[in-house]
């Protein structure tokens, strides 16, 4: 596969469909293909994809003429760059130390064992995604967790099945457990 | 005194020196001799081992700062070799030994600076984080081929995507510098992690810097 690729700097200079079809051209044009706004930029896409494809990257790294590295260096960094595509649900379990200290290993340990899914994957059928984060700010009600953006303050590992069934009526979809087993 | 050029004392000794000199710079141009694993000339400064570290200001007030990355301050005083610094680069190379006991580069260093005990458990791993190779990659062989990625207990150095990379011409300069890479010590099967075998048994002139 990769010798059937043509070197990076070719292949996002050609605006593929893929390119034309996405935000990141004009993201790039907003931001006046400055350097110094490389993180705003990458939220950008983000925010408008939803994670960071390969290929945006790319088309980034090669607008600004700096190499990949750089631009993967600092998706990898934050925590809050994604560099696959997020779940329909986003479980967000924060493993800050005030969180750690009070349980939140037990809370991701339930998580993974209810979705089938270690933290940074999602499942099979890209339904629930599961990933940490070290501190959301919210340290006195923890351990915190994150459904889609909400926070639910002193989650135990036995609230767990609750909300994620409310997860899932809010969602209006088929039960957890069988699509757990689904995917399992 | 011009303009481009400030007067600072480095272990007592008044020096004047071109404004932007760092302070490693204008102690090893007073013979001031300071460890360093992370600093190679012709690269940039990064400040990661830590070992240049010096002391400045007032004794009272003194602060420890990495002298590769510090720039030399009118009426700075610097000291090099206190008791607070030797001890701090100890115990820095005992925690690196640990982390990587293979490298002679640092077993070395650790001879050098009478390490003589080893508290930490041996990880064996293989890069310190020293990003010699990036800045390497990036500013001698102009690449850009590595670099760090991931953060916290993540970080590495690695190609984008883990994959193998356009830009890497496979001139080597990354192994070259590597402080762990290109020494293996193999150790004259020492019966700890902590070797330093070579300066005892060779006699071999263990210089601070780096040991070509
Ligand atoms: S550690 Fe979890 S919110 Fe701060
Ligand atoms: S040489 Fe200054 S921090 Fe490594």
């Amino acid at each position: 596969m990769r010798a059937a690729t043509a070197p990076v700097r070719e292949i996002a200079l050609v605006d593929t469909p893929e390119i034309l079809s996405s935000p990141v051209g004009r993201i790039i044009e907003e931001h006046h293909n400055d350097r110094n706004d490389l993180i705003a930029m990458l939220l950008d896409i983000q925010d408008a994809m939803g994670f960071l494809p390969r290929f945006a990257m790319e088309h980034v790294a090669t607008s600004l003429e700096i190499p990949i590295t750089e631009v993967y260096g600092i998706a990898t960094f934050f925590k809050y760059f994604r560099l696959k595509p997020p779940g329909e649900h986003q479980c967000t379990v924060c493993t800050g130390t005030a969180c750690h200290v009070r349980g939140a290993a037990r809370v991701l340990r339930e998580f993974e064992r209810h979705l089938g899914i270690r933290s940074g994957e999602v499942t099979d059928d890209r339904e629930y995604g599961l990933e940490t984060v070290n501190c959301v700010g919210a340290c006195a009600l923890g351990p915190i967790v994150l459904l889609d953006g909400d926070y639910q303050g002193q989650v135990t590992a036995s609230k767990v099945p609750t909300l994620l069934r409310r997860l899932k009526r809010s969602a209006e979809k088929k039960p957890v457990a069988a699509r757990s087993e689904a995917a399992a | 005194m011009s303009t481009e050029s400030v007067t600072l004392t480095i272990d007592g000794s008044r020096m004047e020196v071109e404004i932007g000199t760092s302070l490693l710079e204008a102690a090893r141009m007073a013979g001031i001799e300071i460890p360093t694993l992370c600093h190679m000339e012709g690269l940039s400064s990064y400040g990661a081992c830590r070992l240049c570290a010096v002391e400045i200001g007032p004794p009272d007030k003194a602060k420890v700062v990495s002298s590769c990355t510090y720039p030399c301050e009118e009426g700075l005083q610097v000291r090099t070799h206190t008791p607070r610094i030797v001890n701090a680069r100890k115990l820095l190379l005992e925690l690196m030994v640990s982390s990587t006991p293979s490298s002679k580069t640092i077993q070395d260093l650790a001879a050098a600076h009478g390490v003589t005990q080893q508290r930490f458990r041996p990880e064996n791993e293989d890069c310190i984080l020293c990003g010699l190779c990036v800045r390497m990659c990036k500013e001698q062989m102009m690449a850009g081929a590595i670099d760090f990625a991931g953060r916290g207990p993540d970080r590495r150095i690695t190609t984008p995507f883990e994959e193998d990379s356009e830009q890497c011409r496979h001139c080597g300069g990354c192994m070259y510098v590597c402080p762990v890479c290109m020494l293996r010590c193999a150790g004259p099967a020492a019966d700890s992690t902590l070797c330093g075998g070579c300066l005892i048994a060779c006699q071999m002139p263990v210089n601070t810097a780096k040991i070509a």
